[in-house]
């Protein structure tokens, strides 16, 4: 099965982008692109405390694949969107939970590293690790 | 004669032992280099001893063949002058270094990262044992000429190629793993071929020569050193790879362990960035700190990732010992690994007894405690922050033991870190002995201050540099800010910008100040004025602002009182490249107070001088603005009558 993950700045600009495989990349591009403006629509109407996270499904289920893309905010306004393959009907809505709070840790530790510029693409070895690790679960 | 070889390192396994294991460590060398230099440094250096002989190693360098600029800069950068003697470790890296500078490189640790030809070395008389009975594979190097006929030739040639001028090519090889193996005389032989050559420019960049026993024949033909180094490029690959190997296993097993005098450094570097070896070291500090380094910063990323194991944004002692670690391990050509090793996790060091406040391990029979010294003392600089006080003077009095230790020191272990250090700051050290002389020239306040200050700063991390600075101003603060301009070109990435000695008055000679300053004042009173309330190093410079000659010849005075507390610094300048003294606590904290002042100070001055232009350009704007408005009003007077 196929799946993507993204991370992206508040102002849609990509910070991280991972999918597996990675001959489907156009395709996710596509969905992630499309769900980001969801993404705002939601984050706008809730106004308040979006610290917690969210979760989104969009259902953008094309007659020929489907696709679940979830998707979570972070209180700095970090976008993180994974798309995964709905045939992995296997994927409950708490282990997706848990996965974006494992990235959202990871995420954070990044931040930490006083060599990272806030908005640089991420190379940290160690995420990498971590969202191989991630996938390699859910396929 | 294979016998050659397996005798040589026989002989010579164990300074081979140690020597591989610091000169393993620190940049690989393959088998034949590290046969060549334990021989070499024997010879130099009578088994029992475990630093060489200056005059053995001098003459030795002088048969290299290399200008004297150059074998005075191998001498720094390998860290000998630093350090005071030719350790092992130094003296392996000055052959390293040898090698390089008649490659063709410059004398730089970098350039003895690569794989080099042997140095060659012109008439070691009484070098002539067969040594490199090296592998076929080393080809490239100097000559083999073994025929006992050609080296009464050679020597012949030899003495009137040590009357050469030591400018001439390097040539005789005299540590040259012969290509063939009939060769195996050294020495002598290469003088023959070295002096003939006149064409030995040619042979400046090219430090193999392509030797064959048969060819000898041909005599100084220049023919036989047609061949090039890069000959050579393939073979010391294997040899390297296997040294690392080898380097690695004798190495208490673990490049990536620290060992005592490693760790006893890191926790200077701690220490001098953050007092208390409890507390952490913020994140951005640490930037600061590694960022000087000079690595990439994607590496330099992942070294953070891999050391900050609790991913808190700050670095304990420990984690700052890894980080540190993992540093000195990529300058020296370590790749980084993917994962924090086990020997350098925080457990692990804590476990290992990190002590707090070592001293009694700093005043262990280190050979190489000296230079964790120097580049303190350069981190210090950059780091600048008043808390140093306290490690700085606990590492000045470290030092000064040190020092006395090391006088009769051996350098049994060398690791790479103090080596790596020692190179980073020999430069600095090197250039505290060029500032100290320069001061004394230069000591007019207007315009040479800058000059100075430049030169003093090249005093970098020593202490003692800095009270004489500028009436122990000498405090990073300010000296960073003014001099980072000027002084980046000058040193190298490691030093912080030295502490801008300002004027003249606190350098070394006190008694040339009064009469300079006498003259200066008489001379330069107004511009002299003028140039200090423009220039902030002069403001800095003096304590008092507004600088009138008269209270120059205060401040001199002043000064005077002042020279029993610089006195014992200038000693220890004059002394510097030998020694670090010991300075009184108080200098430091006085320094550094005015240091703060005079950068308070001068920050408020700029601060004037940017509200004023500021205002003025206010001002500006508002009549440019009003002239807008007349004439828009101007305008609309003269429209009406058409728009309607």
């Amino acid at each position: 099965s196929s799946q993507a993950l993204w991370l992206v700045l508040p102002q849609n600009y990509p910070l991280y982008i991972r999918s597996v495989p990675t001959e489907n990349e156009l395709k996710f591009h596509y969905t992630v692109h499309t769900s980001l403006d969801v993404v705002d629509e939601k984050i706008s109407a809730m106004g308040k405390a979006l610290v917690d996270q969210r979760e989104l499904y969009l259902g953008l289920l094309y007659p020929t694949e489907d696709y679940k893309v979830y998707g979570y905010v972070t209180n700095s306004k970090v976008k993180f969107v994974m798309v995964v393959d709905s045939s992995n009907t296997a994927l409950r809505d708490n282990e997706i939970r848990s996965m974006f709070r494992k990235l959202h840790n990871s995420y954070t530790d990044i931040m930490c590293n006083p060599f990272y510029n806030p908005g640089d693409r991420i190379h940290s070895r160690a995420f990498d690790t971590m969202v191989n690790s991630m996938m390699m679960q859910v396929c | 004669m294979e016998q050659g070889p397996a005798g040589g390192s026989g002989s010579a396994a164990a300074a081979a032992a140690a020597a591989a294991g610091t000169g393993g460590l620190l940049l690989p060398l393959s088998e034949t280099e590290q046969q060549r230099y334990s021989e070499l440094f024997s010879r130099c250096c009578p088994p029992p001893e475990a630093a060489a002989g200056g005059s053995s190693v001098g003459e030795l360098f002088r048969a290299s063949q290399l200008p004297p600029d150059t074998l005075h800069q191998i001498t720094e950068v390998c860290g000998a002058k630093r350090v005071g003697y030719f350790g092992p470790a130094q003296f392996y890296i000055a052959l390293k270094l040898i090698a390089a500078a008649q490659s063709g490189f410059p004398v730089r640790i970098e350039s003895i990262k690569n794989e080099l030809p042997l140095p060659r070395f012109m008439a070691l008389k009484n070098d002539t044992e067969v040594r490199y009975g090296t592998p076929a594979e080393f080809h490239g190097v100097k000559f083999q000429v073994p025929h006992a006929t050609l080296e009464k030739n050679s020597y012949k040639r030899t003495d009137e190629g040590d009357k050469q001028e030591p400018k001439s090519p390097p040539m005789s090889p005299i540590c040259s793993p012969p290509a063939s193996p009939s060769t195996y005389q050294r020495i002598p032989l290469s003088y023959g071929y070295g002096k003939a050559r006149s064409g030995l420019e040619q042979q400046h960049g090219a430090p193999y020569e392509v030797k064959h026993s048969t060819h000898q024949q041909d005599g100084p033909s220049s023919g036989n050193y047609g061949a090039k180094s890069t000959l050579t490029c393939s073979t010391p690959n294997r040899c390297l790879s296997v040294e690392q190997q080898e380097s690695s296993s004798q190495y208490s097993d673990d490049p990536w362990r620290i060992t005592e005098e490693q760790r006893d450094y890191y926790m200077n570097q701690f220490r001098s960035l953050q007092p208390d070896l409890n507390a952490f070291i913020s994140g951005s500090v640490a930037k600061n700190f590694f960022t000087k380094s000079k690595l990439p910063i994607p590496e330099l990323s992942h070294i953070w990732e891999l050391s900050d194991v609790d991913c808190d944004g700050a670095l304990t002692l420990a984690e700052f010992c890894a980080a540190f670690h993992l540093v000195v391990a990529r300058k020296n050509g370590y790749q980084l690994p993917e994962t924090l090793p086990e020997t350098l996790l925080p457990e692990y060091l804590q476990a290992a007894c990190l002590k707090p406040v070592c001293d009694c391990a700093l005043f262990d029979s280190h050979s190489e405690p000296l230079p964790s010294s120097q580049p303190t003392r350069d981190f210090s600089r950059a780091e600048k922050s008043s808390a140093e006080e306290a490690p700085d003077n606990s590492a000045l009095l470290q030092d000064g033991k040190k020092d006395d230790k090391q006088a009769l020191k051996v350098s049994t272990t060398l690791k790479t870190i103090p080596k790596e250090f020692q190179h980073l700051t020999v430069k600095a050290a090197a250039q505290e002995p060029n500032a100290f002389r320069a001061r004394p020239r230069s000591r007019s306040y207007s315009s040479t201050s800058i000059e100075d200050a430049m030169k003093k700063g090249e005093e970098p991390p020593t202490p003692p540099p800095r009270p004489q600075k500028s009436h122990s101003r000498a405090s990073s603060l300010d000296l960073n800010k003014i001099f980072q301009q000027n002084t980046q070109a000058v040193r190298s990435g490691w030093l912080p910008p030295p502490p801008p000695a300002l004027p003249p008055r606190p350098s070394a000679s006190q008694t040339e100040q009064p009469s300079e300053v006498e003259l200066h004042p008489q001379m330069n009173r107004p511009p002299s004025q003028a140039e200090e309330n423009s220039s902030a190093k002069k403001e800095v410079v003096l304590a008092q602002p507004p600088s009138k000659p008269a209270r120059r010849k205060l401040r001199t005075e002043a000064q005077g009182l002042e020279t029993p507390e610089l006195s014992p610094t200038i000693n220890v300048t004059s002394s510097l490249p030998a020694a670090k003294p010991h300075l009184p606590v108080q200098k430091q904290s006085s320094k550094q107070k005015r240091a703060i002042q005079t950068a308070i100070r001068k920050n408020k001055e700029a601060n004037a001088v940017l509200a004023r232009l500021n205002s003025e350009l206010q001002q500006q704007l508002k009549e440019v603005h009003k002239e807008r408005i007349a004439l828009e009003t101007q305008l609309e007077q003269l429209r009406p009558v058409t728009v309607l």
